[in-house]
């Protein structure tokens, strides 16, 4: 586990080099310990245990505690949610912005949000449980998102303040992520905070614009910063002490650093922008601390958090009855798209994966079928594994994933696969059938030694 | 509004900011979907359109202020026009009552800009067939959106039919304006020429509607006046919302 004493405040280009280095460690993959015999629970778990000392990465097959997968589900299920649910305090001023560049860059931001709700909820599935049943449980209450987004963006700059503030405060998280133990989230992580980087830079950028304006453009930065500076720190959780789920996940290394260590991270980063900003943080208290080697602060107060966490900020009712709304008015469109589908020779079971783990425990549902997406990034690469979406038939699936992974041209060929129609070697089998091949070192040219002066051979 | 002579005639900036109008006032209504998609997948489809028509309309409106010569860039001309001033037509500004009424309109529309920015783009004027041949793109990627929404929507569900049918009897009248006779300049070539787009318009259209078992509607009410700065009631409420902060804050940057 690593800490932070002692690293000094980041910067955007420092944090995008972790980013880099996780992904690194992702290309680089584990060396799998040694198992000998397929996988009953036993050796299931000894193998888990071992993979996750070993830092590897666990996978959609392979065998993982209850536990682990419950943990995962939730923290997955409600970071897409948040992505989702963070779309609506922006886009309450996508048809205001005052330039048509800054509406042009607000809506290419919470488009992107939308896209890393469905990269993430396509992770969530990899572990056995519906979009339609995180989506269920999101509208009953059940499951949550991050509680900054239950409170009001009142004025222009606070679309600037929560991007510079929330959305640093997430980077400083998810940067921490990329290196979660299970390997689907970590890849849609790297490929997240490669996008979002720009999210945090254009906050700071429609702030650094308003600190340069008039008066009454200086006095709606302040008075933003001052609305979004605790619901900012409150997104680390509550402190370390207090939080419920931390210290399993930290050993199961599903979260990689605790929330005060986060949460202090955070504070050093804003500090000197905020001098650039020329803003006060509204914390009396906050003063850098020589000997700790790090800002003291004021902690949010976990009282208010608790309390928005229960439903009772300013906007709770409203952010959920929004998103219901959406969904119900959607339903006619949704069933249509699945009609015509049938309709037209696309059979729905074909393309139905088989409900698993949770999801044989949510209640049986009609959602568009799962699709598995592969890019070929240029002429000459092969398609690769891009992630998943929900589409009626293949003909949408394929406009989809062209708006979903290829947003920043990162394609020029594109593969939809239904998610039921791909077969997959067993992770039981793992042994049996890979490591035959690793003692047939005769298959590789380095194994012929050549007489000297051959060339050409 | 008068505008000073250039080289290239005093009606290719009026034609210009038509054609901006169109794609900022469309945008404005697809970006209002942001949220509220039937699917994510198609918030995500949604926002990308808003996008390219955003994109449009920032090209084509900075052109006309560079036609025009009085120092307006593209938000002067986007947040400091009063209504009369605009010249779209009223189909992009028509509510988006449901997804089916955003569908037709995006087909209807989107349709009729391909054509014409297809023609455009062998323009005599270099600038205008430039920003018209990346449109082009753009927009066959909308019809093609559009297109297969109507099938889906039109050969659904019997509720999905009712409500696609109505959207397209709904948008229908205000179609005809797209195609209001009135020479384009003659910077802009005769492929621009409105009146010549309404016979390939009618053919694509009405396959597209057969194919989605619907029924194309009789021609008869045309409503009009778009392109004389006469609009809907509903586009005061656009622009009132659009325009806010920009004139809350007169001379500031952003």
């Amino acid at each position: 586990m690593e800490l932070l004493d002692g690293v000094p405040p980041l910067g955007t280009e420092e944090l995008l080099a972790e980013v880099d280095a996780a992904e690194r460690e992702l290309a680089a993959g584990e060396g799998p310990p040694a198992g000998t015999a397929p996988a009953g629970d036993e050796e299931g778990a000894a193998r888990f245990e071992a993979l996750i000392a070993a830092d590897g990465k666990i996978e959609p097959r392979d065998w993982m505690p209850d536990g682990y997968r419950r943990s995962l589900i939730r923290q997955i299920a409600q970071h897409a949610h948040s992505e989702i649910m963070g779309m609506q305090p922006e886009t309450n001023w996508i048809s205001r912005a005052p330039s048509l560049a800054r509406k042009a860059i607000l809506i290419a931001k919470v488009q992107d949000e939308a896209g890393h709700g469905l990269y993430l909820y396509s992770v969530a599935e990899s572990l056995g449980v519906s979009r339609e049943w995180m989506l269920d449980e999101l509208h009953a209450g059940r499951q949550k998102y991050l509680s900054f987004i239950n409170y009001p963006t009142l004025t222009w700059a606070d679309v600037g303040a929560l991007a510079w503030l929330t959305d640093g405060a997430a980077v400083v998280n998810q940067v921490s992520l990329c290196r979660t133990s299970y390997g689907p989230y970590a890849r849609a992580l790297v490929r997240i905070c490669k996008e979002e980087s720009f999210h945090h830079r254009q906050g700071f950028d429609l702030l650094y614009a308003l600190s340069r304006g008039t008066p009454e453009q200086r006095a709606m930065l302040q008075a933003a910063v001052d609305r979004w500076w605790y619901p900012a720190l409150a997104m680390f959780g509550p402190p370390d002490h207090m939080s419920t789920h931390s210290a399993q996940s930290l050993a199961w290394r599903i979260k990689r650093a605790t929330n005060d260590e986060l949460r202090q991270r955070f504070v050093d980063i804003c500090v000197p922008q905020a001098r650039v900003l020329g803003v006060t943080l509204p914390d009396p208290a906050l003063r850098w601390n020589a000997e700790r080697g790090h800002h003291d602060f004021t902690p949010p107060d976990f009282e208010e958090l608790k309390r928005v966490v229960a439903g009772n900020g300013p906007c709770n009712r409203q952010r959920l009855a929004h998103r219901r709304r959406a969904h119900e008015d959607g339903a006619w469109v949704r069933e249509a798209a699945a009609a015509y589908a049938a309709k037209h020779g696309e059979s729905r079971e074909a393309a139905e994966p088989a409900p698993a783990g949770e999801a044989a425990r949510a209640p049986e549902r009609t959602d568009w079928p799962l699709w598995e997406v592969f890019v070929r990034p240029r002429r000459g690469l092969a398609h690769s594994h891009a992630g998943g979406l929900h589409a009626p038939d293949a003909a949408m699936a394929l406009r989809n994933a062209r708006d979903l992974y290829t947003r920043r041209g990162e394609g020029v060929s594109i593969w939809v696969l239904p998610a039921a129609g791909i077969t997959a070697s067993s992770p039981d089998e793992k042994d049996a059938f890979f490591d035959p091949a690793g003692d047939k070192v005769y298959r590789h040219p380095s194994f012929f030694e050549l007489p000297e002066g051959v060339e050409h051979l | 509004m008068t505008a000073p002579m250039t080289t290239t005639g005093p009606d290719l900036r009026d034609y210009v900011l038509r054609l901006g109008d169109d794609a900022l006032v469309a945008a404005q209504r697809v970006a209002g979907w942001c949220t509220r998609a039937p699917q994510f997948e198609e918030d995500v489809a949604l926002a990308n359109i808003a996008l390219d028509l955003l994109g449009q309309a920032r090209a084509l409106l900075t052109y006309a202020g560079e036609l025009e010569g009085l120092g307006r860039d593209e938000d002067a001309l986007a947040f400091g026009r009063d209504e009369h001033e605009f010249r779209n037509v009223q189909l992009v500004e028509l509510p988006d009552d449901d997804f089916a009424t955003a569908i037709a309109k995006m087909l209807f529309f989107g349709v009729y800009q391909r054509l014409l920015y297809t023609g455009l783009s062998r323009a005599a004027d270099p600038t205008l067939a430039g920003i018209a041949a990346k449109a082009a793109k753009e927009t066959a990627y909308h019809v093609d959106h559009a297109v297969s929404w109507t099938l889906r929507l039109g050969d659904g569900t019997a509720e999905s039919h009712r409500r696609m049918q109505a959207a397209v009897d709904h948008v229908w009248p205000y179609t005809h304006e797209l195609f209001e006779p009135g020479p384009p300049p003659a910077a802009a070539g005769p492929g621009a020429d409105p009146a010549a787009l309404r016979g390939p318009w009618c053919r694509e259209v009405e396959q597209v509607l057969a194919e989605a078992t619907l029924r194309r509607p009789e021609d008869g009410w045309a409503p009009t006046g778009g392109r004389s700065g006469v609009h809907t009631e509903a586009f005061g409420h656009l622009l009132a919302e659009m325009q806010y902060v920009y004139r809350a804050h007169p001379g500031a940057r952003w």
